[in-house]
């Protein structure tokens, strides 16, 4: 579909056909960290991409990024998820750092050093809401101490630092929580979970008993709260919906190369399956808009604090995930049926159960029923004007 | 009207800590008062002083505490008045 290529993009493009391609049925069989991608990508300076300039990165926009994911979505999918992971997370502690000097520094480092960084924001135990924690930072002199049982770190083993979420102190309730960035020097992982999923199996998101400690200036002085509203939450839902889109672009293509072989075998006669492409082309094309439209808004609102902690901004984003996540499974359903049983099949050029079993995965991540369960309650005060 | 503020804070804010301890200025997120919470707190508050919130107030700063909360229901009131 005609995108604005920036040369961010095109650049994915190229690694993604050579790199991403390559290693992509190994990194989901085997259900391991795609090293192979991300190394190219490090070597091509993508991940310090969106760290401003003047820190020493590649300044690019919202629209660059989730262009790059979008890109990166269509040939490895866990690829392009831990890439997009590593950039909410970079956007989190740029966004909102405040000139605080630690932070300045780390994300000089960041970019210089192309560190990957992970997060850990979800929590076992009753609340299962990353709005929530039972952990809490303990204040000793200078440093915090942070011990967090999470189900869920992805990437975590391959990480350089990891940005956790905890109460703010061991007095706060639990929902006043501040985000800490830990350097890999400075904590140790657990193994408790094994990631063995359907799909995004290279994403790596074992759970782990996280135990860290930090000087006190590597935790985020703005609210956790301010922080997810503004820039996790949408950085997340336009990077992730970018990238999952990514997933149905590629089935579409697959679909696509199979009609025409169809097509050319006999010039003259419209085979059968084009009508089903031409179909699942117009649900691509619906998925898409709706996740451009997406990326136009928060980029509208970017730099408007008042808009971005507003109800209406959060709906917005909550629906982009939910609607995206709804249709990019139902495309590549739609082009598995144009494929057949050549889609069917795991060795065939249109093979499509990676595809399907990645593009499940986005309704569950973050559930959907959760997220729609906030907007019903966001609903009942929001006025539209 | 603070009396009656702080009443439907006690019933819906769902702090962790009790509300006649806290000063009018004191952040009720950092009370414990989740995002939740603090719609049903603005639904009460519509309905007992029958007013309702627009847009441009439904942020997280203008229920951060009592006096912030009492601002905006004056401002509402007085524009019905007026």
């Amino acid at each position: 579909m005609a995108e604005q290529a920036s040369a961010w993009v095109t650049l994915a493009h190229k690694i993604g056909a050579s790199v991403l391609t390559a290693h992509v049925d190994d990194v989901d069989r085997a259900s391991r960290f795609p090293r192979e991608s991300i190394d190219a990508l490090r070597a091509e300076k993508f991940l310090g991409l969106f760290i401003p300039k003047e820190l020493g990165g590649g300044g690019a926009s919202l629209a660059d990024l989730t262009g790059v994911c979008h890109a990166l979505g269509q040939y490895c999918a866990s690829t392009g998820m831990v890439y997009a992971m590593h950039q909410i997370q970079i956007a989190c502690m740029m966004r909102h750092y405040k000139g605080a000097e630690f932070f300045a520094g780390y994300l000089r480092e960041c970019a210089k050093d192309e560190l990957l960084i992970a997060s850990a924001t979800t929590e076992l135990g009753p609340q299962g809401n990353t709005r929530m924690s039972s952990c809490a930072l303990e204040y000793d002199g200078d440093e915090v101490k942070l011990e967090k049982n999470t189900p869920v770190i992805s990437y975590g083993l391959e990480a350089d630092g990891i940005l956790v979420t905890s109460r703010r102190t061991v007095d706060s309730p639990p929902s006043d929580q501040a985000a800490t960035l830990v350097k890999k020097s400075q904590y140790t992982l657990e193994k408790t979970m094994e990631w063995d999923t359907l799909g995004m199996r290279g994403t790596c998101s074992h759970g782990f008993m996280f135990r860290g400690k930090a000087h006190k200036s590597q935790v985020l002085a703005t609210p956790f709260a301010e922080v997810s509203q503004q820039t996790m939450l949408p950085v997340a839902h336009t990077t992730w919906t970018s990238l999952w889109s990514g997933i149905a672009v590629d089935a579409v293509n697959r679909a696509r190369a199979f009609v025409r072989a169809e097509a050319r075998r006999q010039p003259g006669v419209t085979p059968p399956s084009a009508l089903r492409l031409a179909e699942t082309m117009n649900t691509l094309h619906l998925l898409r808009a709706n996740v451009m439209d997406g990326i136009r808004e928060y980029e509208r609102v970017m730099d408007d604090s008042e808009a971005l902690s507003g109800l209406g901004f959060a709906i917005r984003m909550n629906n982009l995930k939910v609607s995206t996540t709804q249709l990019t499974p139902q495309v590549v359903g739609q082009a598995l049926a144009v494929c057949g049983i050549a889609g069917y099949k795991s060795n065939t050029k249109f093979s499509l159960g990676r595809h399907l079993r990645d593009a499940h995965g986005g309704a569950l991540m973050v559930a959907n029923d959760r997220i729609l369960g906030t907007n019903s309650n966001l609903l009942l005060v929001y006025k539209d004007e | 009207m603070t009396e009656d503020i702080r009443a439907i804070i006690r019933e819906h804010a769902r702090l962790t800590v009790d509300v006649a301890t806290l000063a009018d200025d004191a952040d009720l997120y950092q009370a414990g008062m989740t995002s939740h919470a603090s719609v049903n707190l603005m639904l009460a508050l519509e309905e007992k002083f029958d007013v309702e919130f627009p847009e441009r107030m439904l942020r997280r700063r203008a229920f951060e505490n009592i006096a912030a909360i009492r601002a905006a229901v004056e401002e509402l009131t007085a524009e019905k008045a007026g």
